[in-house]
């Protein structure tokens, strides 16, 4: 199935990116998602614990398991601490 | 109200928003570019938003504000883009029968706005730029509970 990344701020720069679709198993999570980029990504190791994700403009925690053409954005921290569903632990 | 801008916000227009015959206090808050953080000299803000979500999370804020205090309206505007020394990047009006209300939900408004709303702040300072983010340290924020 394909997800439409959405990426921000600190993230985008990163990536040099401001979205992306991505190919993904049915059934897979946000976490296996995150995985799967990390490993694309070796710049993104170690920003999990402080990402968070949305999809289809709502909060989600690691455990969400995505459906085709899901709009999934990652999170970067937004100033002030957020008190949203929980992290990835550290890497 | 909820609105992002990419223009200097009308102040007088979001406090205009919120009026309402039932009120008898109004309170705007109004967040600006300040010219130092941190041991650092601010040159100027720059804001990015996840727009579409940050809206819909604006606005359930006032919604949540509304259930949890006796308020009229409520109003929100954060501007995105470069926000220049003393120029408001985010505005806040709420209008209550009562003052302790209004004060209430006002303060709570940009407080969970700041925990929550996808936009990103980008500081940019003599010597350099940085995201303003998860070095901030700010311990996590439990929501409020219900008054109702």
């Amino acid at each position: 199935m394909i997800v439409h990344l959405r990426f921000f701020a600190s993230l985008r720069e990163r990536l040099r990116h401001s979205e992306a679709d991505r190919q993904l198993s049915e059934g897979a999570s946000v976490g296996d998602l995150w995985a799967a980029l990390c490993a694309d990504y070796p710049e993104l190791k170690g920003l999990g614990s402080s990402m968070t994700f949305a999809v289809n403009r709502e909060y989600v925690k690691p455990d969400h398991v995505l459906a085709p053409n899901d709009e999934v954005a990652l999170i970067p921290p937004v100033s002030g601490g957020m008190d949203v569903p929980d992290r990835f632990p550290a890497d | 109200m909820y609105q992002i801008v990419s223009q200097p916000i009308d102040v007088a227009a979001v406090t205009s928003a919120v009026a309402d015959p039932g009120s008898g206090a109004t309170v705007t808050f109004i967040g600006t570019t300040r010219d130092r953080n941190d041991g650092r000299r601010v040159l100027r803000l720059e804001y990015e938003a996840y727009t579409e979500m940050a809206l819909a999370e604006m606005r359930k804020i006032g919604e949540a504000a509304q259930r949890q205090w006796p308020i009229e309206r409520v109003a929100m505007v954060h501007r995105i883009g470069v926000v220049p020394l003393g120029e408001a990047s985010v505005v806040i009006a709420v209008s209550a029968g009562h003052r302790h209300a209004a004060f209430e939900a006002c303060h709570f408004a940009i407080d969970r706005l700041k925990e929550v709303v996808p936009i990103w702040k980008k500081e940019h300072f003599e010597g350099g730029e940085i995201w303003i983010g998860s070095q901030t340290g700010s311990p996590r924020r439990p929501a409020p509970k219900s008054t109702a």
